[in-house]
């Protein structure tokens, strides 16, 4: 079973050379640790900054200067600054190649929740629909099942969704899944110690499941 | 050039009135005009319908207007932050409107560029599609979002001039541009003010012609909502 640290390690090597990346709240904000250094990748925040750079040592705070989450932040060299709306414009207009969010559920066809729990406070959806409906590349980061063990790869999705038929590719806990549309949640990786027999037990979406199934390395 | 300072805050809101619709520039407490929501707290403006990215934290920000009971309804895109808030809500003494911010973003803009509506893919298959129009370009689904404009645009920038050029610093710009166009009166706040002619054309991101009124404002506080820090 991968932690949240393994989790984002994994997702880290689907990032390229060369890509703009907007990494969600979360799990998503920690891929930035573990992009191989000498790569390309420039990270975008949609609150309106391309080339978010390190936490600030703490003589270099500056509250004009935040990331998406509301935590003070740097910029790297060749970053450029924009307002709310040109940000989306890029995030749209389909600039922005990868997005990395996190999941409450995936359906088998990708949809995707993770915006409003029905009874619990709603806090908003945030930009996470404009990502999820403009990105043509997205990744989510989630655990595999609930506390009480229910899994949240399923057939439909049970909370309200964020976006319909979007998610690419799954990295949870314990595997690495390609959602193919019309035909489900594609096995490609196990998490190291963890078998076929429990991810098929722990998925309740249809599961293909073909070949060996290589555990991940990270 | 037209010279549009005016003494303070309490002189740029004299004219607001109840019920009125305001946008408020900001990103979380960043870019916020800290100096007119002050002003409007005292002044006491009521049934106010607020357009604004987030709604501030319990002591801060918009925060301080909805504990004052001074906001019928609010137009978000996140509103996590703030506890009062939530109980305004789950009371129902609250409206909230929430918007995925990009849609918010383009709304607020295309307010201010005189463009009714427009159609974009955030939503689309979701409950906030419900009552929406929907249609397909190129093989894609999209949504018909309608434009936001309001009575007052409360603005932040970090220089401005007299005439009301803004330009503004970091990511503290945000939402405070497009609300500058969107605003019936405008009206700027800066941390500071110099003649016209001292500030570059060049660098100019808000020109002037969007603004009605403009002052220096002071005590910034610009609080951090999460102060993250790495070690020396």
């Amino acid at each position: 079973m991968l932690d949240k640290f393994g989790i984002a390690k994994r997702i880290a090597r689907e990032v390229q050379d060369g890509m703009y990346v907007n990494l969600g709240i979360g799990i998503p904000t920690l891929v930035a640790n573990y992009i191989p250094e000498g790569m390309n990748v420039v990270l975008q925040s949609e609150n309106g900054l391309l080339g978010i750079g390190p936490f600030p040592f703490e003589e270099d705070v500056d509250a004009d200067l935040i990331n998406a989450g509301k935590q003070t932040v740097t910029m790297v060299a060749g970053s450029s600054l924009f307002s709310s709306a040109e940000s989306f414009a890029m995030i749209r207009g389909g600039h922005v190649h990868l997005t990395i969010l996190g999941a409450m559920e995936v359906s088998e066809n990708g949809d995707i929740a993770n915006w409003k729990i029905p009874g619990k406070m709603v806090k908003g959806m945030g930009g996470a629909m404009d990502l999820v409906a403009s990105a043509d590349n997205i990744i989510v980061a989630m655990q595999h099942c609930s506390k009480d063990g229910k899994s949240k790869l399923l057939k439909q999705c049970s909370l309200p969704i964020t976006g319909i038929k979007c998610v690419k590719k799954i990295v949870s806990d314990m595997a690495v899944l390609d959602v193919i549309p019309g035909v489900g949640f594609k096995l490609l990786e196990r998490a190291p110690g963890i078998s076929v027999q429990e991810i098929i037990n722990a998925t309740e979406g249809t599961l293909i499941v073909e070949g060996e199934i290589p555990e991940m390395s990270i | 050039m037209i010279n549009k300072v005016v003494a303070g805050p309490d002189v740029a809101i004299a004219d607001i009135f109840d019920g009125a619709t305001l946008m408020l520039g900001g990103f979380g407490l960043s870019g916020i005009p800290e100096n007119l929501i002050e002003a409007l707290l005292k002044k006491g403006t009521k049934d106010l319908t607020c357009i604004s990215n987030n709604a501030g934290v319990d002591d801060f920000g918009i925060g301080l207007l909805l504990k004052t009971r001074q906001v019928k309804k609010m137009i978000s895109s996140y509103v996590g932050e703030n506890a009062e808030f939530e109980r305004q809500l789950l009371s129902g003494e609250l409206e909230v409107d929430l918007i995925p911010q990009g849609t918010l973003a383009e709304r607020v803009r295309a307010g201010g560029a005189g463009i009714p509506a427009f159609f974009t893919p955030a939503g689309y298959g979701t409950e906030i599609a419900e009552g929406k129009e929907a249609r397909e370009f190129d093989g894609k689904m999209y949504l018909l979002e309608s434009w936001l404009r309001a009575d007052f645009s409360f603005v932040k920038a970090w220089k401005g001039d007299t005439s009301g050029n803004l330009i503004f610093k970091g990511t503290a710009r945000n939402f405070n541009p497009m609300m500058a166009a969107a605003g019936k009166i405008t009206i700027a706040e800066v941390e500071e003010l110099v003649e016209v002619g001292e500030l570059d054309p060049n660098q100019i991101h808000t020109p002037g012609i969007y603004v009605q009124r403009i002052f220096q404002g002071k005590d910034y506080e610009k609080r951090i909502e999460q102060r993250t820090v790495r070690k020396a």
